[in-house]
Order: structure tokens, then sequence, then C-alpha cells
């Protein structure tokens, strides 16, 4: 390799240097349709499964192929995906918050033409590269974390399991046909980038094992004080510990009193927490973000622990079907799984999904726990 | 022949849904063969060492990545999170594979000519794998070596005239839903202000002088399409204060199944016809409407604005013209103290530029949690911690009902001394005057 200088200079950093000039302006890429009847929008259609028609106050139309894409994406596909965006939308997409495509066209001819083409490209392994769908009343894509491609603290993989599931929901990702929108999400430790915890089911990466201490490099990774107070149980304190026959500044963990969160492991990384055996997925269910009818709600856990078992997750993807299939059979149209269970009552949801209810699932974290338990006659036997 | 055998990934291969294992197969592929003749800045295997040690976490169920370091650019404190792969003698090529977020344009929208610029420039300094995009929304550039960092910005803020997103505890990458630029329920231009708060604090974005981290999310409508309610301290969701326009005709025209409900939603399955009292009046969440077989009536005083009856007839259904956001603060995920959703500050704020009213509160908070909040607590944590009296004291907005869902369940109240008669003070000798001790 030889090493090809940008015009940078690292003798004279500040030389030429640019910096705190923000994001490119978002209207040098809309396509021309967009821009003429951005704000005079009249009404929308879904057509079919990803293809989506806006009309405006002037009667032009736009029409939107949604595609479904794995967030991880090489440049040879985004290259791909500029190709198609030349030959069909004159240079212009766009990637939604749920980590879709959309190719927009003013033509519906064009818009057709395209789907049919996008139908047939496959992946080597014979996966699609770009399904339709993700839109109404189905599941889209899911929103998801790094996982073990690119994270310090994960309980689980994000990209793998996100993988399988789509697999086993993939029909409900092309179709319409769900009491209301069903949103998933995924993510690979509680810490929770994205808002798994406001998901239709949330899928989160939990540890079940106290830190391991590593004595030896506490003192010299971390600064103990900030290591304690990372601490929302109060489990971790100072400790003097002796290590190769002398006495050390380390930590002491309450292990009674953890609940493996691993903050004290972003704050040190002597403290790690990461287990095979220990690790794996809780499921959570009936969150939603939307104000539509129902206001939003968390997500509560249905499934205290899954082992995790790649590359497939085989429980978990069981365990996404089982929900989605009991809430497909038995809500009523518009009813999100929240507001499906609202109705029936929470022993109607596991009786229904066959799901187990367990100790871990009564909550005692903190206050509001004490709202969350059964505080009336009314009850289903 | 592969660089690593990879017989876990090589089963997520299969089935329908796009595998990202295949993806970065076929980039471990193109950046061996390299049609272009790129001269890569770091090792070009760098792909397959990606797959091999996910194949180790595979067997292992354990990640293989170590915490960060300290990595990023001159005069920045956050869009570059250092990684470090905990085995390198086995994967040389991601023994540094440092992430850069890239600031996205709002809403995601792109031309190829961007997209291209942006593929040339990661291919030749990066490991060619990307998100597309991170949660929080930016382009996230995955996998990149210490001495490539400087390399990458110059040529982002000199060739692509982009910036860097935000990390650590600093403000983060803005992000909005695509608002009025494709979307008829959208009540204010999401992106417009996204772009301009973004400008307007860039140096909170990159210099990181917070307790936490601080998120901004714009949603256009309360339907909530990117969220915001869920994850932003600070958030705007469009609404409004008039009436929703109803065509009446075109409402008939439902009724009458020429127009399909839903927009098309629900046309997967048959529901039957469509019944307008069934699915719209007897489901509004405040009863505010009624339908006399001719005439749809909406008592708009007492209507929540929910989104649902225009979200089953847009046609027939717009939100008012008075039109805006209200403000919500305080959302986070789990870590610490437990998830928490936005709180409502503000009922009703106007969505304008130069946006002075919106700035103006987002400064007051600032200020305020910067004085008082702890080491990594966020918003949210501050305010339930000092109480939600304290926040409106320092916006200077008066307590209303819509601000609670219910008032307090105990009497254990704050009085303010100034509200007490006499104030605090106690005059024991003349309580002893009157009670004997």
């Amino acid at each position: 390799m030889v090493f090809s200088s940008s015009g940078y200079n690292p003798e004279k950093p500040m030389e030429n240097r640019i910096s705190d000039i923000g994001p490119r302006d978002f209207e040098e890429f809309y396509p021309p349709v967009i821009a003429r009847n951005k704000g005079k929008w009249l009404y929308h259609e879904i057509l079919e499964p990803g293809l989506l028609v806006h009309v405006a106050e002037s009667g032009e139309k736009v029409y939107t192929l949604r595609c479904g894409a794995s967030r991880l994406m090489s440049v040879t596909h985004i290259r791909e995906i500029c190709d198609i965006a030349d030959k069909y939308c004159d240079g212009h997409v766009r990637f939604t918050t749920r980590n879709n495509i959309e190719f927009m066209t003013d033509s519906e001819e064009k818009a057709k033409a395209m789907k049919a083409d996008l139908a047939g490209r496959k992946f080597s392994g014979g996966s699609s590269k770009f399904p339709a769908g993700g839109t109404g009343a189905g599941i889209s894509n899911i929103v998801h974390t790094q996982g073990w491609v690119h994270c310090h603290t994960p309980a689980t993989d994000a990209s793998g399991p996100v993988k399988a599931i789509m697999d086993e929901v993939f029909a409900e990702f092309g179709q319409m046909r769900l009491p209301a929108h069903l949103r998933i999400s995924l993510a690979c430790c509680i810490n929770m980038c994205g808002a798994v915890h406001c998901s239709d089911i949330g899928l989160v990466g939990v540890h079940r094992k106290p830190p391991a201490v590593d004595h030896e490099w506490t003192g010299q990774l971390c600064e103990i004080p900030l290591a304690v107070a990372a601490c929302p149980t109060g489990a971790v304190r100072p400790a003097k510990v002796e290590v190769n026959g002398g006495q050390v500044k380390s930590v002491a963990i309450n292990k009674d009193r953890c609940m493996y969160c691993g903050n004290c492991f972003t704050m040190c990384p002597a403290l790690p927490i990461s287990d095979g055996v220990g690790d794996g997925i809780a499921v959570m269910v009936g969150g939603k973000v939307s104000n539509r009818i129902g206001t939003p709600q968390f997500s509560k856990v249905v499934v205290a622990y899954i082992p995790n078992e790649p590359p497939r997750w085989p429980t978990v993807t069981a365990t996404v079907k089982k929900i989605v299939d009991a809430y497909a059979a038995h809500a009523k149209k518009y009813e999100r799984i929240g507001e499906w269970i609202a109705r029936i009552g929470w022993e109607r949801f596991f009786s229904l999904t066959g799901l187990e209810f367990t100790h871990h699932l009564i909550d005692d974290f903190r206050e509001p726990a004490y709202y969350t338990w059964r505080q009336t006659t009314q009850f289903k036997f | 022949m592969a660089k690593h055998p990879t017989p876990k990934l090589d089963e997520l291969e299969s089935g329908p849904w796009p595998s990202f294992v295949s993806d970065v197969k076929q980039e471990a592929a193109n950046r061996l063969e390299n049609p272009g003749k790129i001269e890569h800045q770091i090792p070009p295997d760098c792909p397959e060492d990606l797959l091999g040690v996910l194949e180790l976490s595979y067997k292992d169920g354990e990640t293989h990545w170590k915490h960060g370091g300290i990595v990023g650019v001159f005069g920045y404190g956050g869009g570059v999170i250092g990684r470090y792969c905990d085995q390198p003698e086995q994967f040389p090529a991601v023994a540094q594979f440092h992430t850069v977020r890239v600031n996205q344009p709002a809403a995601k929208y792109y031309n190829t000519k961007y997209l291209r610029a942006l593929c040339d420039l990661w291919d030749k300094r990066g490991s060619g794998l990307t998100n597309m995009h991170g949660s929080t929304g930016d382009i996230v550039l995955l996998g990149t070596q210490t001495p490539q960092l400087e390399e990458i910005f110059f040529e982002l803020t000199h060739e692509m005239d982009s910036d860097l997103g935000g990390s650590g505890s600093n403000l983060r990458t803005p992000e909005c839903c695509l608002g009025t630029s494709r979307c008829e329920f959208s009540c204010f231009d999401t992106q417009d202000i996204c772009r301009e708060l973004t400008m307007a604090y860039q140096d909170e974005l990159h210099r990181p002088a917070f307790p936490y981290k601080f998120k901004f999310k714009f949603d256009g409508c309360p339907n909530g399409c990117v969220a915001a309610i869920a994850r932003a301290d600070f958030s705007l969701i469009g609404t409004w204060k008039d009436d929703i326009r109803i065509d009446q005709s075109a409402v008939a025209a439902y009724v009458g199944g020429e127009f399909p409900p839903n927009a098309g939603a629900h046309s997967g399955r048959d529901w039957g016809k469509f019944d307008l009292q069934k699915e719209v009046v007897e489901r509004c969440p405040s009863r505010c409407m009624a339908y006399d077989g001719a005439k749809l009536r909406i008592d708009n005083r007492e209507c929540t604005r929910c989104m649902h009856c225009i979200n089953v007839m847009p046609r027939a259904l717009r939100i008012g013209l008075e039109s805006g956001a209200s403000v919500f603060v305080g959302a986070k995920a789990p870590v610490l103290d437990g998830a928490q959703m936005g709180s409502l500050l503000l009922p009703f704020v106007e969505v304008k530029p130069p946006y002075t009213e919106v700035k103006e509160i987002i400064e007051k908070i600032w200020d305020w949690w910067m004085e008082e909040g702890k080491n990594r607590e966020r918003l949210g944590e501050t305010i339930r911690r000092l109480s939600f009296q304290r926040l409106l004291d320092v916006v200077g907005l008066s307590p209303q009902a819509v601000h609670v869902r219910e008032p307090r369940h105990n009497p254990y109240m704050f009085f303010k001394e100034e509200e007490v008669p006499g104030g605090f003070e106690r005059d024991l000798q003349a309580h002893r005057a009157r009670h004997k001790r």
C-alpha cells in the first residue's frame, strides 16, 4: 500500500482546515417532482405492497418504490442502488428511518418496470437484494444496532438475528394483511440505541452474569470512583485486593444487587460482562411510538431469556412468529399489539401465545414497579 | 477461496431477506479483484477479516471488539468511534477498525453523484462497508485505521462539502422524518428546522460539553415516524390548533367504496365493507365525531389530534392550517434508570424560520442541565431528580393541566416560602404560650 494524501498536511493541521460546515443541504438532493410540490401534497395511496403514490395540488404524482435492505451495506451494493436510481429515478434515492430504500419517479410505468427489475435481483446466496414492501398493515424492516459486527458491549448479535427473523416473517413484509402496523426492533444490549423500548416486538440482548473483575488492571485502566458511581443499584464498591502478593486498589461486586446492565464495563474495561453462556435475548411486546388511537407505550418483557443460538436463532424466530401469529389471528382491525393486549388482558396474551409467565416478568426495579402489579378484582381465569 | 472458513455465517446467506453475509462477501471479492485499480489505504482484505471475527463470535457467543480508545480528528471531540479487535493476530486487517459517523442530509435524500463519491472515498480509505444508516441517522462508515482519519475528514470537508456527526457527550446528529417534502400529514418543515438547528449548534455537536448525549428529533405529525417521543431529549412533534379540514364529497366517496380506506394500507385482507361509523367514529379516542349517513361532523374542540381518522381517509380529512408543533423533553432508552418517554413541555409552538422561540427554549434547558446535570445523566433523569416544576421555572412556563396525565397521588408537596403567610420561620415562644410543654 502506498500512502495517498488527501491534501492534509500533518505538519500544519490547521492549514486549509474546514470544519463545522454541517451536512449538505437537503434541497440539493430533492427529485425535481419533490422540489416542485413540497408542502403541497394532497393525499397518498399504497397501490400495492411497496409501491406508494403521492398526489399534489398541482396534479403531479410521485411514485415511490420501497425496498427492504440490510443496514450493513457494502459500497458495491450502494453502487448498484445508484445504477438503479440513475436508470429509473434520474439519479435520486432516499433511505428511511427503518433502513428501507425508496426509489422515486414521476412515472407509474417506470415505477412498475423498476419493481419488476428489482424483484429479480438476488445476492449470490439466493436472497433478494431489493424486496418490495414495508408499507401499510404489515411488518416493516427491523431497526437494529451493531451487535457482534462492531460493538464492545453486546449481549447478542444484531445483523444475524435480524436476518433470521426477517426470513421468518418475510411474507408479512411484502403483504398488508395484519390488523395494523407491526414494528420489530432489536438492540444488542440494554443501552438500546434505537427505539426498541417502544416497539410492537422489541428484542434486547441481556447479560445474566455479574461482570468479572480483572483486579490486576482495574486500578490501571479505570477511574475507580467512576466505576462505582456508574452502578445504578449500588452493587459496585471500592475494595483493596491482594494481587501477586501486593495490595491493589480495585472494586468488589455485590452479586445479589447486580442486574447485569454493563454500565460499569462501559466506564471500566477491566470489568468484562460478556459471557457466552450467560448472554442471550429478552423479548418485549406491546410498545409503540405513534399517537394513533392509543397513546405511545413502552414495550413489556414477556420472555426473560432466550439463549443465543447462532447462526439462525431458531428459538427467537419461533417466539416472534408465535406472537405475530396470535396477534394476526385474534386482534381487531386497527389494534396494535399493545392495544390488542390491553383489551384482552395480559393473562389472556400468555395463554393465547403459549408463552410461559416466569418470576422475572414481575417488575421489581424502583418505584414504578408497584404500579404494574394487579390492583383490581378484575382479571380473567 | 475465502481467507477464513465461515460455516456458521454461510447459513445466513439463504432465505429471502437481503443477506448481509452475501453482501460482505461480494465486497471482499470486489476488493480482491479491484477492477477500479483503487489504491486501498487500509488492508483490502478487511471484509474477510470482519467475517472471520464475526464467525468467531458466532462460535464463542461473545463479541471480539474492545473499548474505543480516544481517536478522532483535530479540534473535534466526537464523530469517530475508536474500535479495536481483541484478536489482532488472527484478524490483522481489522485490528483497528474505527467508525466514522457522517452527518446525513436531512431525511436522507441523496443523488447518485454524492453517494458514488462517498463510495469512492470509502473504497479507498475504509473497509468498503457502511451502515445506511445508524440508529441516530448518521451515515456510518464502518472500519478504518487511525492514520486515515484526518485524510477522510479532509476529503469529506474539501471534496464532499460534508461533516462528521455526533458521538459522546455532545449534541447527537439531529434527525427528522421527511416532513412536508413528501407527506401531506406534516405540520411543519421538519427538514428545514433539523438543518437549521444542526448548523446553529455545530459547536455543541462536535465538542462534548454536556453531562451526556443530547438528541433532537423532529416528527412532522403525531404518527411519529422517527420515534421522537421515545428517543429524543428534545423533540418537536407536529400538531395543529384549528379544525381538521373536511371534504364531505370525499367522505361520501370513502363510504361509497370509490376510494380505498387507509390509503390501501389494509388491502391485503378482506376486512369487509368499509364502515365509517365503526372504523372511524367509534374508534376516535375522544369520541368527538358523528356521522349521520350524509355528513361527518367533528367537534374540533374535543379532538386530541391522534391522526386515526386522517390516516383512514387521507383524501377527505386534512390537518388544520394553524399548524406547528408540541415540544416534548426527556425521552431516553433504559440505561440507566429505566426508559423514559418524552414529556409534554409546551403544547404549541410555531415552527417558522428563524426558529427563535425554539432556540430560546433549547438554550435555557441546556444552561440548566449543564449546571445541574450529573456525569452521564440524561436530561430526562435530571428532570426526574430535580422535578418537572424546576424545568418549568427554568424555561419560564406556567404549570398547566396539560402537563400531567393526572395530578399527584400523594400530599408531599413543596410550597415556596413566599406562598405561605409569614414564611417558614416559626415563633417557638408564641407556640409555647399557647401550648404547654
